[in-house]
């Protein structure tokens, strides 16, 4: 195989990394806040995605669904009605089931996950089959022998790491991220403090399904190609990420979306038939979490007898 | 309350058992869509007023006191059931269904009922049963009774490695690896074109001793029961000795120790209980219970395809088992009656069914956690080696 292929192979990868990085850096920041999974994310992805999809309805009907502005609008109105939705997921089917066995949240999340993929399925016009994605983003590349540097390729990755670099400053600079901290070293004594808890919790699920909506929006741009089952994988491999990574860890969570990015390629490279990529990937993460239980990153919280 | 010592009578389970089994029939019967709309809001109706008359508390009692008697009620319903049915063969696969459901969701209420080994997987496992029949029925010659237990145990054995680095995690590392596998399985067998891709395999029909399931039996000179007898009575057989198995370890000190594991891992390992190893038993022998229904499945279903065997379908199982309240093998029958044929009934429904099932565990989740007929307390010493 010659460079040119090596490099196109790298670049695909980093692609999908960011896009698996931001799935997994929500499973991370809810962990992290309140020591749940949420496993409606990624078919929040799912509908972030079908978000846009439908709101560039919209801009067609009024003769504007073209261009770099085009797609910021979508991205913004899919991460709004996402955040709103990661909210109501919080308050009315989280909160309430916090002393509940963790077994009850993972299932309730399950399910929503399950009810909002259906809801697409059945009731978003012709939601059953793949949907055309717009191609918003500029097109123009720079080709050298076999490998083609496309500039929407080069504007995701940017725009995925953006976002992951400004949720980085949102919890380590601000206010609301001072309290996000507080309420995931110990809830209790953050609320003595005088933060209010459910409020973290609520913003907390906003800002991680926001950044979902934009997974699904670069997810759509990449593939020009949206699928309402296509956030049952993007979730398992999101949260695959965030598991390998270590749970609670906002760099493990970069770290394992990029490495299960990396395994399928590798998969890709090794195996003639290509979907074998995601047996390949799955299997090292089976013997992953064989060798390590707890993650690259452990968590850093002591077992509570 | 009744008085210490005092049997409840018999009665309630007399009046209970032939009702659910004339509704049960009725509805496998019924076919005009307003009559079954009709017939399930009367039970709606029904369970409402007897819940209301404290009639369902009084047949659990009578059930819980004389458990051995509770199952001869219901197998002799069944079989009633069956004989009145014999010659539809819609309302005989849907029984047969609803009992190999049944076989699976016991699985996995040893597994994470009692033993709190999460499985995401359980379609997984019913799948490598089935698929393991296929290709034993159709490469070997192996007697066909042999190959129901042989793909119980394969499926058993894909779940002991599986079982490895479950042991090293827990809580949500586990339940990743289960939903990891059972992705990673379907996708295996779509690509796999030696496995048929995703039209999957043919599977012949099941043969003991000379005699083809697949052939209609005759009934003296004119009349006819359908194939499908044949495996619905195989597929209770199955759902019985699953049932059989289960509550004789719930009732032995295996179960005692699977329910300190779930409970708590570190108090029970500080009292000496071996955590791992009944994990191990725990996950081995609910995968072998699916493995060896999907092995029926299959070749009732004469064919296997991945479609059959997705995540959604390992979903509605949990959901089976979580209506019918964690741990509570009994609870699996109606849930999963419910959960099988009201659908497959009801075409209004049928497209909705998965959204139906989800919003519905969301509200049992959110509002009764326990599930609809949760589990008792243990109960020491009365029905004591009972079944």
């Amino acid at each position: 195989m010659d460079l040119g292929f090596a490099g196109q192979y790298v670049l695909n990868g980093v692609v999908l990394g960011v896009i698996y990085a931001m799935v997994a850096v929500g499973f991370t920041l809810f962990f992290g806040v309140l020591d749940v999974i949420k496993f409606s994310h990624g078919d929040v992805v799912m509908a972030g995605a079908f978000t846009a999809l439908a709101v560039f309805g919209g801009l067609q009907a009024m003769d504007a669904g073209h261009g770099v502005m085009a797609a910021m609008l979508l991205a913004l109105s899919a991460m709004a009605a996402m955040a709103l939705l990661g909210a109501a997921v919080a308050k009315f089917l989280i909160i309430p089931l916090k002393r509940a066995p963790s077994l009850n949240t993972l299932l309730i999340t399950l399910m929503f996950g399950l009810a909002l993929r259906e809801a697409v399925r059945l009731f978003y016009p012709g939601g059953s089959n793949p949907k055309p994605f717009p191609r918003l983003l500029p097109t123009e590349a720079l080709t050298w022998g076999n490998f083609t540097l496309r500039l929407d390729s080069v504007l995701l990755v940017g725009i995925g790491v953006g976002a992951i670099v400004a949720v980085h400053w949102l919890i380590r600079r601000t206010r609301l991220g001072l309290a996000i901290r507080a309420v995931a070293q110990d809830a209790e004594t953050a609320q003595v403090m005088g933060i209010d808890f459910e409020r973290v919790v609520v913003l907390t699920f906003a800002l991680g399904s926001a950044l979902a909506a934009l997974a699904g929006v670069a997810n759509g741009l990449y593939y020009n190609e949206v699928n309402f089952s296509m956030g049952l994988l993007l979730g398992v491999i999101g949260f695959s990420a965030a598991v390998v990574g270590g749970l609670g860890s906002l760099y493990g969570a970069i770290i394992g979306g990029f490495l299960f990015a990396a395994l399928q390629t590798v998969g890709a490279i090794w195996f003639s038939v290509p979907a074998y990529k995601d047996v390949f990937a799955f299997a090292c993460i089976i013997a992953l979490m064989a060798w390590k239980p707890t993650g690259l990153i452990a968590e850093r919280s002591a077992e509570r007898v | 309350m009744r008085s210490a010592g005092a049997p409840p009578a018999f009665w309630p389970l007399g009046v209970a058992a032939p009702a659910c089994g004339l509704f049960v029939v009725l509805f496998l019967w019924l076919e005009a869509q307003w009559e079954i709309a009709l017939l399930a809001l009367l039970l709606v109706a029904g369970l409402l007023a007897a819940g209301r008359l404290g009639f369902i508390a009084r047949v659990q009692a009578t059930a819980d006191a004389r458990p051995r008697l509770a199952l001869i009620s219901v197998l002799i319903v069944a079989l009633g059931g069956m004989a009145v049915l014999h010659g539809q063969h819609f309302a005989l696969l849907m029984l047969a269904t609803v009992a190999l459901y049944i076989t699976v969701c016991l699985g996995l209420t040893l597994q994470f009922g009692y033993a709190g080994v999460v499985n995401f997987a359980g379609a997984a496992f019913f799948g490598i049963g089935a698929y393991s029949a296929a290709v034993l029925a159709q490469h070997t010659g192996l007697p066909h009774l042999l190959i129901l237990p042989a793909g119980g145990l394969l499926a058993a054995l894909i779940g002991s490695l599986l079982i490895l680095p479950m042991l090293r995690t827990r809580g949500h590392y586990a339940a990743l690896i289960t939903i990891a596998f059972g992705i990673l399985f379907r996708t295996f067998l779509e690509v796999n074109d030696a496995l048929g891709g995703p039209q999957g395999l043919k599977v012949p029909g099941l043969q003991v001793a000379g005699w083809s399931f697949n052939d209609p039996i005759p009934l003296g000179a004119e009349r006819e029961a359908s194939f499908y007898f044949g495996y619905t009575l195989a597929a209770l057989a199955l759902a019985l000795a699953a049932y059989v198995m289960v509550k004789r370890i719930e009732r032995s000190w295996i179960g005692l120790s699977l329910d300190a594991v779930r409970s708590d891992e570190i108090a029970a390992s500080a009292f000496g209980i071996d955590v791992a190893r009944w994990k191990i038993l725990a996950f081995t022998a609910g995968n072998l219970l699916a493995g060896m229904a999907g092995a029926l499945y299959a070749m009732m279903a004469g064919f296997v395809a991945p479609a059959s065997f997705t995540f959604g379908d390992s979903l509605l199982l949990v959901a089976i088992v979580l209506l019918g309240g964690s741990g509570n093998p009994l609870g699996v029958v109606p849930a999963a009656l419910l959960v099988v044929v009201l659908p497959e009934k009801l075409q209004v429904i049928q497209e909705y069914r998965l959204l139906l099932f989800a919003a519905l565990v969301i509200v049992i989740l959110r509002f009764r956690p326990e599930g609809l007929l949760p589990r008792r307390m243990r109960q020491y010493f009365p029905g004591w080696r009972r079944w």
